[in-house]
């Protein structure tokens, strides 16, 4: 015996088609989400979950409890409505969070590269006066600098 | 008759739910970056409310309907805070 409402068999064919089948599409959302590759492809499979698939499992649930009780319960579409108002808004909100936080990446990898060459500039620039005190410093005390003139007399 | 169809019917898409569910935990646990797993959240308690409702349809019970509302507003606030956090977070530092 399994949890199910009794309700007359036109009414558990609709039921179960209609549950059976939002079911189905929020799996395939699910999966979609699963299986895409980027952040910006895996927005898109979770709005089909909560616009068709809960559109479907609302309108099951319309029917039965409106069968059960003889008399039109809609309040499953206060649901629905809810959610068809609020979902694109928190999904805009999060792409745009993700747009923005790949920009300020990439502006930061950039800035960061320009550093890097920047300071390998500086490095070069700083190993070439060192080669060239080096050769100065060899070629005072090979040939015979005047050191009183360098360092002072005395 | 019918009600037993109905029953075997409602148990595969509590089924399907269920594995939808796993899917969405799987890619918040794993996913790459923080908005994946803000989304992959967003789909777990979107798939959590389909399953209380789906719950609903097989006691014939109007209770549950109350916790899948509540679910519906409070994720709406909590996907749009995390959002804006993980949007104001990398400019305030």
């Amino acid at each position: 015996m399994t949890l199910a409402p009794d309700l007359p068999p036109v009414a558990a064919l609709v039921v179960g088609v209609l549950a059976l089948g939002g079911a189905l599409v929020a799996m395939l959302g699910a999966m979609g989400l699963l299986r895409m590759r980027t952040f910006y492809d895996r927005v898109h499979p979770p709005t089909m979950t909560a616009s068709m698939g809960l559109a479907a499992i609302a309108l099951a649930s319309i029917v039965t409890s409106s069968v059960l009780g003889s008399r039109p319960v809609v309040h499953e579409f206060l649901l629905l409505f809810f959610v068809v108002l609020t979902l694109p808004v928190s999904m805009m909100l999060l792409a745009r969070a993700a747009i923005f936080r790949d920009r300020s990446e990439a502006y930061d990898a950039s800035m960061a590269a320009e550093a890097r060459a920047a300071a390998e500039e500086e490095a070069a620039a700083l190993a070439a006066a060192q080669e060239e005190a080096a050769a100065l410093a060899y070629r005072d005390r090979e040939l015979g600098g005047d050191d009183d003139a360098a360092y002072g007399a005395g | 008759m019918s009600q037993a169809a109905l029953g075997y019917c409602l148990a595969a898409a509590q089924a399907l739910l269920a594995v939808a569910l796993f899917m969405c935990a799987y890619r918040l646990i794993r996913g790459p970056r923080a908005q994946d797993r803000v989304m992959a959240l967003d789909a777990l308690y979107m798939n959590g409310l389909l399953s209380i409702v789906m719950l609903g349809i097989r006691t014939g019970t109007q209770l549950y309907f109350e916790a899948a509302l509540v679910i519906a507003l409070t994720g709406f606030v909590s996907t749009s805070a995390v959002a804006k956090f993980l949007m104001r977070g990398e400019v305030i530092e």
